[in-house]
């Protein structure tokens, strides 16, 4: 029993864990992908001053003063109505140790550079796109792609082609974006001597871009992998306890037959290392079951959240198996020192306690507690002064680690009251056993007590978020219908025929213009000047008539995480780079644009489609009465041959916006559900522990003339009513914790920041499931109890202890 | 063997290796594909009348082309040392130059100094149309990136001297300043050099009788240089045989002020051409040809993995030339994208003198 | 106090002079038990119609040697356990006819049990301990509780917890417990086994005197020769039967 226990517990520590370092692992492969296509944030490199385009003669004049430089090109565009990023190369320059280019001496360079060339992808755009190797794409606007290339190691979502065919495609020529600097040394001239002020130095970051921006995800998964997997170890510690308690006796004849304490442990330590590699093993097996099954979910979220593409096959690495078989040995030893400590120091006669549990339990209640008022403290601190994404989670972890620590003193708090109130005897024993368990049920317990506080807290986040993203996706979409045409001769011909229908109030042009903007993609987005938008469009803050102040075109609204990002508000001045030029744009508001992982600015559409002429105006809007939006969909749809992706009611928008919602935390809700799966075994493994110490104590009960059955029931309301006093105390933390997420984290993770909501009916409904969960825990021990045969509980009696 | 790596140098190394052609295909039509026809490019026949400054220049409608310098030179205590500067261009296909990134040709540059226990080396990449590498007539001036080889107003064309050469790498740089006073020596029959038995040949010609000065820096110490250096101008369309597999080319100063071109082609079949020219102090050159003529290699040397013949017999009965060289150091191997063996050499004999050894197929 | 002043003997004797059963009402009376357990796939018969009366204020020793049957037949007239055959009637309850809520009902009414391992609640105190059989009975007798604390010399020790006190101790809180209620019958399986000689005598003399004062019957499985000397009555059990 205490063996499938340990199991159980060292299994499902390392396959949680395991699961989400393959996730992990997977995704930086991913970023690894992206980042090492052709210089990424990895290799130092040389920008614009103004981080916008510069003649390539720089380049030139750079190679002759003896810099290893190689121009890129980087521009975004779009195909079949999605947006690709755009890189054009100089392979014969580009440094080596960049990326995996067709370089000089590898096959394919002359296709690459000569015209038409060719554009390199990565094997899931093809599937994306639905084309073949060879087939040669156009643009949304028409032009000609060169024939794809697959190239495995490349990011999706990137296309890349020779330098001079992304000058030609983006009609940009002598144009480069950046000059990445190779690793070659040698004599060079300093840099204001050949390009004056016009570029700056910018030194490689262990870190790219991606990876910097998902991190938040990727610790709130190992967040969620450390947590199950301390839980995972309070189930070994239990089950370690209990098969120690059960030996004891034998220990002890061992120890009274001579065997060293050395001798003793050395063999307990041989046992539970190779009970720990068979069980990392499984819990490996089961770990990857976990990634391969979450990881379309993780995808979606990273999708959803950050744009980062992640493919949908698992890789492992063998270190990956050796680091899960570690942490399985090094957990099952972390969790048996208590108990081995315990073994070595047997002794080899009982001697009488020196003091009272009660008094014990005090001191080691107190010493605790100020370790938790310590813990409260630093995340207090961290809370005033920290400004980062890992603050932000140490408030979290400091929280939920300080919550822990001080619930046994809380618990012993309220039952000593209840202890304090009770006046009949079996009510004195209930509360005051249920304290003396305390330090038996207190790691199982701090583990349901975190398990449910992040589900609280996670679930509030989620649905707070929902709420919000639901308001603010009916100001959003304030057009009935939305149109997007094949190609603007398409477009014209809609426009006109839906000029001579009565049931149009109004056709909203809409645009969108992709440009870098201080390193980063933004988009621009084009906003007609109609009643539509200045009376629905949510903005989180404005100036006075934001919408007037927009018309100039002079000036923009911006989205929230690009205003948190860059540390724009209202009333600062930007320049976005425009193929005429830069455009200098004051902003007038910001607005909220939740799950957008690119940032965003919205302009007046007149203003944009001058800036950017050759942005296709086959995107609009339609304002039409409700009830005779199905009709004019039909007729859209049997005249211009619109499918679904070019015509869509409001509705569908927003079932379709939903749905990417919940994809995006349909992680997180799976992490916690298998969290609080781990705390319920955690609370059984733990309780089953205790019922088989806990015999000697009740069999006196029963023979004084207590029922089985009668303590089989004050058993099960013992344990819940624990349980449901930490749930209790569950709640409020949950509620910080959804606090320090929405506040804190999401903040710096997200770049938005919610109102917060509380959801009296979620958290009864968690609180249901946690007791469901405990009694689920408290039932097996308890029917066991009360289906015990007395010959069992006789031989307590008879049995030394 | 492999094309891209057997690839090299005074070489038909700039060559197609340089895009990628490696595989199957250009094994079976000797190094690096330089086998190849010549379709569309410009040919090589005998006849051409060389004309001065131009022919200093690109010639953009043939295959293949190089600029290449070595010098052997002592610093004041009398230590050898020996440098390189090697300019390639190659174009990527036949047709009117295109502007721009557009633009067929690739440069690709090596660089090297050799002393008797050091050689190192680099080279550079660039495509043509920008900029970044190329070849200007008046005045004369050949780079890539930050290396240079550059005539200026005093530069007569007709001995292409003087010429300030420059070059660097991680660990290494020089400046050496080659001037002459002797014209142009044209190589093979009038500037017609043959390659093959079945036509391959290429444009050759070369000024042999630089006097070299400058510095040479290796690591972080300079020291004052001076000696005799050689500048080959050659180009091409198709210049080897499909079943050539490397070559062995000496250039030597004799001490008698005479000078040698020799090389010898190797073919598949263990045959090889033996080619050369005879410079006399007054710069008549003198194509050598005769089957008595031989070069055998004396020592091997381990280098780069592999061997190398790094010690040769060389004799040319009809002019009384029976010498055996030595490298000044057997390790000068160019471990560039297109490995090679080429460093300076000395010799002693019927004759004595300085040179250069180059060798490629190894 | 006069109990003290009379030696364990004399009194004895005096109460029980011709160690038969006195004219007391019987309180325990055992008829035809048997009790068989399947070991190992064999049928062991460890009770073969085992007859056994108590009076009340009776003081009775039962030994035998190890596997005799001793302890079983403590536990059958417990009722801790269910018997194969015979009759067991404390008072007038038929012990062996009744439920297994019946049986615990009267183990918590009319018995007292006392073990060697003390079985002491760990999480109350002395003084609960003490209470504790009483006050679930519902027979909390207060000033009765008070002499037991007198006699048994527990009262400095009221507030100290069962793993804070010696063998001897821990024991008398037990006794104390088990005669807290008053029962008809005291049983008690080798209640001195854990304890020293000298405690030993201690223990039980306080037990023999509590007895006498509770006017219960007194039934003490004990290995002892020694100390079933001490006792009203002496029976021995030997391959399942009363010898």
């Amino acid at each position: 029993m205490q063996l499938a226990t340990l199991l159980i517990g060292l299994v499902s520590a390392t396959a949680l864990w395991s699961g989400v370092q393959a996730l992990n692992a997977q995704a930086r492969i991913s970023y690894d992908r992206a980042a090492a296509t052709f210089g990424g944030a990895r290799t130092a490199m040389l920008v614009g001053r103004d981080d916008t385009s510069f003649p390539q003669a720089l380049f030139v004049d750079l190679r002759r003063a003896g810099w290893p430089v190689s121009p890129v090109l980087e521009g975004r565009i779009q195909i079949g109505g999605r947006s690709f990023r755009l890189l054009g190369i100089e392979p014969v320059t580009l440094p080596g140790e960049v990326g995996n280019a067709p370089t000089v001496g590898r096959s394919g360079l002359q296709s690459f550079v000569t015209p038409p060339g060719e554009m390199l992808v990565a094997p899931e755009v093809l599937a994306d796109l639905n084309l073949q190797e060879g087939a040669r794409p156009s643009t949304s606007s028409g032009t000609l792609l060169p024939p794809l290339r697959v190239q495995p190691q490349l990011a999706p979502g990137v296309l890349v082609v020779d330098i001079g065919i992304a000058q030609q495609l983006m009609n940009m020529p002598d144009q480069v974006s950046r000059l990445l600097i190779g690793k070659a040394k040698g004599p060079r001239a300093a840099l204001e001597a050949v390009a004056g002020d016009r570029l700056r130095l910018v030194e490689p970051d262990a870190e790219s871009d991606l990876e910097r921006l998902t991190d938040s995800f990727h610790l709130n998964l190992t967040a969620f992998g450390l947590l199950s997997f301390v839980v995972g170890l309070f189930i070994v510690n239990s089950a370690i306890g209990l098969a120690f308690e059960q030996r004891r006796p034998m220990l002890r004849t061992l120890r009274a037959c001579g065997v060293s304490a050395r001798m003793l442990n050395a063999v307990l330590v041989i046992e539970l290392v190779a009970l720990a590699l068979i069980a990392g093993i499984i819990g490996l097996v089961c770990g990857y079951v976990i990634a391969a099954s979450l990881l379309p979910d993780v995808a979606a979220s990273l999708r959803g959240l950050y744009g980062a593409q992640i493919p949908g096959q698992l890789t492992l690495r063998g270190e990956w198996w050796i680091a899960g078989l570690a942490i399985s040995v090094l957990g099952a030893l972390a969790a048996a020192a208590a108990s081995l400590t315990k073994a070595a120091r047997l002794p080899v006669l009982v001697a009488a306690q020196p003091q009272a549990w009660q008094q014990a339990q005090q001191r080691w209640l107190m010493v605790q507690s100020a370790v938790a008022l310590a813990v409260f403290a630093s995340a207090g601190f961290l809370l005033l002064y920290g400004d980062s994404l890992v603050s932000g989670f140490a408030v979290l972890a400091a929280l939920l680690l300080a919550a822990a620590l001080l619930l046994p003193a809380i618990l012993e708090r309220v039952l000593s009251l209840g202890q304090r109130s009770a006046r009949r005897p079996l009510a004195v024993w209930f509360w005051a056993d249920s304290r003396q368990q305390l330090s038996g049920l207190s790691l199982a317990l701090m583990a349901l007590l975190l398990a449910l506080a992040v589900n609280v807290g996670v679930g509030t986040m989620v649905e707070s978020f929902s709420r919000t993203f639901v308001g603010w996706l009916d100001g959003r979409l304030a057009a009935d219908v939305y149109v997007n045409a094949k190609d603007d001769a398409q477009a014209t011909a809609i426009k006109a025929w839906l000029r001579g229908r009565a049931e149009v109030d109004a056709i909203l042009p809409g645009g969108r213009a992709d440009a870098q903007f201080r390193g980063a993609p933004i988009e621009i987005l084009g906003l007609p000047d109609h009643t539509t938008y200045s009376e629905h469009w949510p903005l989180l803050e404005s100036s006075a008539n934001p919408w007037v102040r927009l018309r100039p075109g002079d000036a923009t609204l911006i989205s929230e995480q690009l205003s948190r990002r860059l540390k724009l508000g209202i009333g600062d001045r930007i320049e976005v780079p425009t193929p005429g030029g830069n455009w200098p744009l004051e902003i007038v508001g910001v607005y909220a644009d939740y799950g957008n992982p690119k940032g965003q600015i919205a302009v007046n559409y007149a203003a944009l489609t001058r800036r950017f002429p050759g942005i296709p105006a086959t995107r609009f809007g339609l304002q039409v009465a409700p009830p005779k939006i199905p009709a004019l969909l039909s007729a859209l749809r049997e005249k211009f041959d619109l499918g679904d992706r070019s015509l869509a009611d409001q509705a569908t928008m927003k079932a379709e916006s939903k749905r990417i919602f919940n994809r995006t935390f349909a992680v997180t809700a799976a992490l916690n559900t298998f969290t609080l799966g781990v705390a319920g075994i955690a609370l059984l493994t733990s309780l089953l522990t205790l019922s088989n110490s806990r015999l000697p104590q009740l069999a006196p009960l029963w023979a004084i003339g207590i029922t089985r059955r009668r303590l089989a029931a004050i058993e099960l309301t013992k344990t819940l009513s624990v349980a449901l006093i930490t749930a209790l105390l569950a709640l409020p933390l949950g509620l910080a914790v959804a606090w320090c997420l929405i506040a804190v984290v999401n903040v710096k993770a997200f770049g938005w920041r919610l109102p917060f909501h509380v959801f009296p009916q979620q958290l009864l409904e968690l609180l249901g499931v946690a007791m469901a969960a405990s009694l689920l825990a408290a039932l097996l021990p308890v029917l066991k109890l009360a289906r015990m045969q007395p010959a069992s509980l006789i031989k307590i009696f008879a049995d030394e202890r | 063997m492999n094309a891209s790596r057997t690839i090299s140098r005074r070489a038909f190394a700039g060559g197609l290796a340089l895009l990628g052609l490696g595989g199957g295909a250009v094994r079976a039509q000797g190094f690096a594909g330089l086998g190849e026809n010549a379709e569309g490019f410009a040919a090589v026949v005998p006849g051409r009348t060389f004309a001065f400054p131009a022919d200093h220049g690109p010639h953009p409608e043939f295959r293949i082309e190089w600029w290449y310098v070595t010098a052997n030179l002592r610093d004041a205590s009398g230590a050898a040392y020996g440098a390189q500067w090697t300019l390639f261009r190659q174009a990527t296909r036949a047709g009117a130059q295109a502007q721009g990134w557009a633009n067929q040709q690739i440069w690709m540059g090596h660089a090297a100094v050799t002393s008797a226990n050091t050689h190192r080396y680099t080279e550079a990449f660039a495509r043509g149309g920008v900029d970044q590498a190329g070849v200007d007539i008046r005045p004369f001036h050949a780079w890539i990136d930050a290396w240079e080889m550059r005539g200026g107003e005093a530069m007569r064309d007709a001995m292409l001297a003087p010429l300030d050469l420059k070059a660097s790498g991680a660990d290494f740089s020089y400046a050496l300043r080659l001037d002459a006073e002797r014209p142009l020596v044209l190589q093979g029959n009038a500037g017609y050099s043959r390659k093959s038995e079945r036509g391959q040949a290429s444009y050759y010609y070369s000024q042999p009788f630089f006097n070299a000065s400058g510095r040479i820096t290796i690591g972080d110490k300079p020291v004052e240089v001076t000696g005799l250096a050689w500048l080959d101008r050659e180009w091409s369309s198709q210049p080897l045989g499909p079943d050539q597999t490397g070559w062995d080319w000496f250039s030597l100063h004799l001490n008698s002020g005479e000078k040698l071109m020799l090389y010898r082609l190797r073919q598949q079949d263990g045959r090889s051409d033996l080619f050369g020219n005879w410079i006399a102090p007054d710069g008549r050159s003198i194509e050598i040809a005769s089957a008595d003529n031989s070069i055998t290699p004396i020592v091997m040397t381990d280098v780069a993995g592999r061997k190398v013949p790094t010690a040769w017999r060389v004799a040319i009965p009809a002019r009384g030339l029976a010498i055996e060289t030595t490298a000044l150091n057997a390790k000068s191997w160019m471990g560039t994208s297109f490995p090679y063996w080429e460093g300076p050499i000395s010799f002693t004999g019927s004759h004595a003198g300085l040179g250069y050894l180059e060798m490629t197929g190894y | 106090m006069v109990y003290w002043a009379i030696p364990a003997r004399a009194l004895k004797e005096a109460s029980n002079p011709l160690g038969i059963a006195t004219g007391n009402p019987i309180v325990l009376s055992v008829r035809n038990l048997t009790k068989t357990y399947r070991s190992a796939g064999e049928q062991v018969a460890v009770l073969r119609g085992v007859n056994l009366d108590i009076a009340a204020g009776e003081r009775v020793a039962l030994t035998g040697e190890s596997g005799s049957g001793k302890s079983t037949l403590l536990h059958l007239i417990a009722g801790l356990d269910a018997a194969d055959g015979g009759e067991i009637k404390l008072a007038d309850a038929d012990v062996a006819g009744l439920s297994d809520a019946g049986r615990a009902e009267l183990r918590r009414d009319r018995l007292g049990l006392v073990f060697q391992q003390f079985n002491l609640i760990p999480s109350l105190s002395v003084q609960d301990n003490l209470a504790f059989q009483s006050r679930i009975a519902g027979r909390h007798d207060a000033a009765w509780h008070a002499e037991l604390v007198d006699r048994l010399g527990l009262g400095a020790l009221l507030k100290r917890y069962p793993e804070q006190l010696s063998g001897g101790q821990q024991q008398r809180v037990a006794i104390g417990r088990a005669l807290a209620t008053k029962p008809l019958l005291l049983l008690a399986d080798e209640p001195t086994g854990n304890l020293d000689e000298a405690t030993a005598d201690d223990v039980l003399a306080l037990t023999r005197d509590l007895v006498t004062r509770t006017g219960c019957g007194f039934l003490m499985v004990t290995h002892s020769e020694r100390l079933a000397a001490t006792l009203d009555r002496r029976i021995h059990l030997h391959a399942g039967l009363i010898a």
